[in-house]
């Protein structure tokens, strides 16, 4: 199992944001947490990077309790975090900031940097023509790449989206969306956090429905497609209202 | 202007402009990692001239110079260790007035070891009054000291920060924090290894400086609002701007002698910080584009 969360609480100060929250992620796998805003998504993807400090429960990380474990030795034991918001390098040059990304591997001496940055050139083709430029001045769809590619620099297994799709036009979301299917072609596993439940679910093998800390919905992602209280909450489908407009037809 | 006295004027003028540079320097890489400005940077010259003096009595000159280097670093490490490290997210204006705290905290404890007199470390060449011709001017052989040391710390500097990977992730850490940590970077260590890098730095100005300028408490006030105002000329956080910015401002005061009252020195280099900081905020030679995505 990638990754494996049993009964995790954690918060910020007094504040209890994550109420025992139990759920898996398997080798391969795309998972979706979808949930409202402060339903407690990037409180439980900063939890399992190491940001917040989990009160209570466990994370298993490959095997690994990795529950209070520094956010730097989480990243090199596999886990990367693309974060909300690029957060991008802004006032380095593109190339710095992927071989920042490749930091943890360098390190210990394990990878080639030129040819993991030609990797990273490959799946995203704008970046290579950016290359020598400020992050900062990147639109955000580049700089969505960019992060996305730094976190990859770092060879994660599990590598974790925090609504990657936010502030993006539609034909990039696709575009970035297409690049996480290309991802777990290519043998990455995904943990995909999405206000855009229709796309996120329509990449993804399963899903996680998270509601003020609590997950209340659980299954494949098809069956949460097709799930009533989640097209209506979720999808802006009101099925029942539809059916009334079908019958006056 | 006789050109003998222009020439005389004019290695004045860089001799000091080289000990601005250095202090300069010196808060930028600090701001480099953290985004704040250390204004405890003057005492760091303060310390490695009055340790050096001190030890001197009874080392060899290049051995006391080193040990004082070293110990402004440790103090420099303990510094950030003691008083910033345990901080959870400080906001600038905090992070600053904790700095304004520590520089009158080791004003004050230099004043009870110290005392109040004057001192300095001994020429490294010559004497007072040993010189060397260059052109059509004398110029003392501790003059040529600042100047070559100035620039091997520049030069050495900007190799690190640009070609090795400790001083790119020492960047990265000044350009976003969050980031940094989830790429695997300790940014902790980094904040320390700044206070450090820059501690000796300041402490092996202070060093070369002595012989000229002198040491005293609270020598290292005024360096830093000359340091700090060549940081905001060049632009801040980039270290060969300052060099050239340091240069300028030395020899802008030293041809103001000519004109205005020396009393007037002081007043010349606040006037140009207010001016830069009204006119061009991002320096004179910093590009307006990347001080637009610094937070500070």
């Amino acid at each position: 199992m990638m990754l494996r969360i049993k009964n995790l609480e954690s918060g910020y100060g007094k504040l209890r944001v994550l109420k025992r929250i139990s759920m898996h992620v398997d080798p391969g796998e795309i998972v979706t947490i979808i949930g409202a805003n402060g339903a407690g998504k990037t409180t439980l993807l900063y939890t399992i990077a190491g940001m917040i400090k989990a009160s209570d429960g466990e994370i298993v990380l490959l095997g690994d309790i990795i529950s209070n474990t520094k956010p730097e030795k989480i990243v090199a034991a596999g886990c990367s975090l693309v974060p909300e918001g690029r957060q991008v390098f802004s006032t380095l040059s593109v190339h710095e900031n992927l071989i920042l990304g490749g930091y943890v591997q360098y390190k210990r001496q394990k990878q080639d940097t030129k040819k993991e940055l030609q990797k990273i050139y490959d799946i995203f083709p704008v970046l290579k023509e950016r290359e020598n430029q400020l992050a900062g001045t990147l639109s955000g769809g580049e700089q969505q790449m960019l992060s996305m590619g730094r976190s990859l620099m770092a060879k994660p297994k599990l590598i974790m989206l925090d609504e990657p799709s936010t502030g993006l036009a539609p034909l990039i979301i696709k575009n970035i969306f297409q690049i996480i299917l290309q991802l777990q072609q290519s043998g990455n596993t995904v943990l995909l956090v999405e206000q855009n439940a229709k796309a996120a679910l329509g990449i993804s093998d399963r899903g996680y429905v998270l509601e003020t800390g609590k997950i209340i919905l659980q299954g494949p992602a098809e069956d949460l497609l097709g799930n009533r209280d989640v097209q209506r909450a979720y999808l802006g489908r009101d099925v029942a209202a539809e059916g009334a407009v079908c019958e006056l037809d | 202007m006789t050109s003998e006295l222009f020439l005389q004027y004019l290695f004045a003028g860089i001799t000091y402009g080289s000990i601005y540079a250095i202090v300069a320097i010196g808060f930028n890489i600090i701001y480099n990692t953290t985004g704040i400005i250390n204004f405890a940077q003057g005492e760091f010259v303060m310390l490695g001239g009055m340790l050096s003096i001190s030890l001197h009595t009874f080392l060899p000159l290049p051995l006391a110079i080193a040990i004082a280097v070293i110990i402004t670093m440790i103090i420099g490490a303990l510094i950030e260790i003691i008083f910033i490290r345990w901080l959870e997210s400080p906001s600038v204006l905090r992070m600053i007035i904790i700095t304004i705290g520590i520089s009158i905290l080791i004003r004050e404890a230099a004043l009870h070891v110290w005392g109040e007199g004057v001192r300095s470390l001994p020429y490294f060449n010559g004497n007072e009054i040993s010189s060397i011709r260059i052109l059509s001017t004398n110029v003392s052989p501790q003059v040529l000291w600042v100047i070559g040391v100035c620039a091997v710390i520049v030069v050495l500097l900007s190799l690190f920060f640009k070609f090795t990977s400790l001083g790119q992730e020492m960047r990265a850490c000044s350009s976003n924090r969050l980031a940094a940590t989830l790429c695997g970077i300790n940014t902790k260590n980094m904040v320390t290894l700044s206070f450090m890098l820059s501690a000796a730095i300041g402490a092996l100005a202070g060093c070369v400086v002595s012989p000229i300028t002198y040491t005293q408490y609270d020598s290292g006030t005024g360096l830093a609002i000359k340091g700090f105002t060549v940081a905001v000329l060049g632009g801040l956080g980039n270290s060969m701007a300052a060099v050239s910015a340091g240069l300028l401002l030395g020899i802008i005061e030293a041809f103001s002698i000519d004109i205005v009252p020396l009393a007037f020195q002081d007043a010349i280099s606040i006037s140009i910080l207010l001016i830069i900081l009204f006119v061009r905020p991002h320096g004179l030679f910093g590009s307006k584009e990347a001080a637009g995505l610094k937070e500070f």
